[in-house]
This record gives C-alpha cells, structure tokens and sequence, in this order.
C-alpha cells in the first residue's frame, strides 16, 4: 500500500538520520585527538597515522564518511521540507519528498566508494 | 460464504482481543463489520461512530496497525481476511474501542485554536481574497474534522507528552492565516511555546495517516518558519 510505503522510508529517514548522528558523535573526539596530535609534534601524529594505517581504521574511516554524507544531506532534506514552499498539489503530500531518501542513501553511497578509491589506489 | 476473521480489542489498558468470525461481502467496511458484530454477537461491544461517511470524525480506530476512519476503509482494501482492531494509539483506553479524547482536545485549546474578532454582528462581513497566499494557506489546512488519526500516528506525541500534535498545530497555522482572526500573536505565542511546533521532526507520519489527505507537517514547517521571523522581529514571515 502506497502509504505504508511512505510511512516507511519516511522512518528509515529518521532513523538513519539518528543513527548517523550518534555514529558522528562517537567518532568526533578521535578526530579532534588526532588533530590535537598534530599540535604536539611530529613523532606522535605519525604514530597516531601509522595505527589509522590499518584495514580496520581504514573500514572505519570508509564508514564514517558514508555517515557524515548522509546525515548532511538527510539534514539538507529536513531543511528543504521546513523552509522551501511545498508543491501547490491538491493532497499535498509532494512536500515530503520521500524520494530524496533514497537519493541521499545512494550519493552517501557514491562518496564512501570515492573515498576508497582514492585511499586504496 | 467466505468468511473474515475478525480480532477486536477487549478492555481497557488492560484487556486481550476477542476473536469473530463475519461475513465477507462485496461491499463492506470496517465499521460494518463491528456494527454487525456488535449487532448479531456481541452487543457489549462499545465503539463510537456517527455520520458513517466521513464527515463527523469520531470513528476512527487502529486498523491491522494503522490509525484510520472505520467508517471510510473499505475490508477489500486492506488485502486480508484477518483483520485486527484496536483504539487509537496515544489517547486513553476507555473502554473497548473507545478512547479518552479529553487530552486530545485540550490540546487544541492549548495551541490557541479559538477564533477572536472585533467586529460584531452588526458589521458587514469581511472581504476576504480567496487568491491571497494567506487565504491559501489557511485553506489548505481548514478541512480537518479533529478525528484524531494524525496525532495517533504521530511518534513525538508517544514520547512526549507535552506535544501538542498535528491536528491542534495544523487548527494553529489555519489561524495565524485567517486576515480576520485578532489573536494572531497569542496564537502564535502558543503554538511556538514549550509542546510547539518546534518538537515536530517533519517525517509526515500524520501527513501520510491523514485521511482527506490534510498536511499537519507543511502547516507546521510554516508555523516554525513563522516563529522564526517573529523572533527576528518580522510578523509576517
Ligand atoms: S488533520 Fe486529518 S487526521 Fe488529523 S485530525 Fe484533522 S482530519 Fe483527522
Ligand atoms: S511530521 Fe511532526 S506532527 Fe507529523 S507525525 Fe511527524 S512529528 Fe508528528
Ligand atoms: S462515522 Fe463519521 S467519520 Fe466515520
């Protein structure tokens, strides 16, 4: 039914949304740290670069870019429904533009492989 | 005679579903079906409905797990033969299929619903342009029959009890957009304040529930864009 249909990846918007953000706020204050290594010298940042050198940091890192990709343009959507006019339909549910969910998936999707690309190779 | 398989909630808070077996018919709707029931099997059945069309609101109910109007959902259209009723989600269980509205329509007061003039009856009636983006707005919000199915689909007013809703916020915005109404900044004020717009997460699930296809979440995405502009300083957005 087209409305269950709807009432789902309106969800999944949210719930991505969420879970991308916590995802973020996990990872920022190992951001920082590294930045903040940085500050220190030299010998630490390598040491702290040498360890994110490994496949698993590096998978992390892979997807930590596909979160902070979706979470901005899930953000870029909600902003979209709250402050562009809405499409003048007689049902009005246009606004919603539940479509752009998937859009937003599959661009996060393009960058993580992007990413990768210009890591690995 | 094919027959539907029908689970009606029983009880309060508290309770378990009664099982029935009815009739399939060629045109049959939900609230046919519980008025049969209550009819030919069991007349303790309490459920509420009126107009039977559409048009009164006070029927609706959580239907094989959505909120819809009892009296406009036809059996053929939910695809099965099992079908499970239950009241309204985020009210009150007050007995069977009946729920506690009381918060549902405190709410409404609560978000600044009631409508203020300085005119008297004595005055002409207003000249309102129908073409104005005002007048547009407030109509595309106006045709709500408070029947409760947005603010039972709506996962904010589960988690927090102090939001007031779709269906009180959407009766806000319809306000704030009436030429004619004189408490446009006491409305406003309300619909801003702390259960406000401002809780909505702009997902839709109300717009999507809504049976006549209202928009809650487009007139509440007006009333933060409008909240906005009025603590900047601007009245009108
Ligand atoms: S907005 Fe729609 S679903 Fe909500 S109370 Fe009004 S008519 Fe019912
Ligand atoms: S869009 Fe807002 S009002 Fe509508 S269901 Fe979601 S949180 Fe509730
Ligand atoms: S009985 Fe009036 S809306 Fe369903």
């Amino acid at each position: 039914m087209m409305t269950r249909h709807r009432l789902t990846i309106s969800y999944m918007a949210f719930v991505l949304h969420r879970l991308s953000g916590i995802g973020l706020i996990c990872f920022l204050p190992f951001h920082f740290l590294v930045l903040g290594l940085g500050l220190e010298g030299e010998a630490a940042l390598d040491n702290m670069l040498a360890y994110t050198d490994q496949p698993l940091i590096k998978l992390g890192e892979y997807i930590l870019v596909i979160l902070f990709s979706l979470h901005l343009l899930l953000g870029i959507r909600v902003l979209i429904i709250e402050w562009m006019p809405w499409p003048d339909r007689a049902d009005g549910q246009g606004g919603l533009r539940a479509g752009w969910i998937f859009a937003a998936l599959g661009i996060a999707l393009i960058l993580g492989w992007i990413f990768i690309d210009g890591v690995i190779a | 005679m094919e027959t539907l398989t029908v689970q009606i909630w029983r009880g309060a808070e508290t309770g378990s579903f009664a099982s029935f077996s009815v009739p399939k018919r060629d045109n049959q709707t939900v609230l046919d079906v519980v008025t049969e029931i209550q009819q030919r099997q069991d007349q303790s059945i309490s459920y509420r409905f009126a107009c039977r069309v559409g048009v009164c609101g006070s029927c609706a109910m959580t239907v094989n797990g959505k909120p819809r109007w009892s009296c406009r959902t036809h059996i053929s259209s939910l695809k099965s033969s099992v079908i499970t009723i239950e009241p309204l989600k985020n009210m009150p269980r007050i007995k069977d299929l009946v729920t506690d509205m009381t918060g549902f329509f405190d709410k409404w007061g609560q978000a600044g619903n009631v409508f203020e003039s300085d005119k008297t009856r004595q005055d002409a009636p207003a000249k309102v342009d129908p073409s104005s983006q005002q007048r547009k707005a407030a109509n595309a919000a106006i045709e709500c029959i408070n029947c409760g199915v947005c603010y039972a689909a709506c996962d904010v007013v589960s988690w927090n009890d102090e939001y007031l809703g779709p269906a009180a916020l959407n009766r806000a915005w319809s306000l704030v957009n009436d030429e004619r109404h004189t408490g446009k900044q006491d409305t406003l004020v309300a619909a801003m304040g702390a259960g406000g717009c401002s809780n909505c997460h702009s997902q839709g699930n109300c717009m999507t529930a809504c049976p006549i296809g209202l928009s809650p979440t487009r007139s509440i995405a007006g009333l933060k864009k409008m909240s906005l502009f009025s603590l900047m300083g601007k009245q009108d957005g």
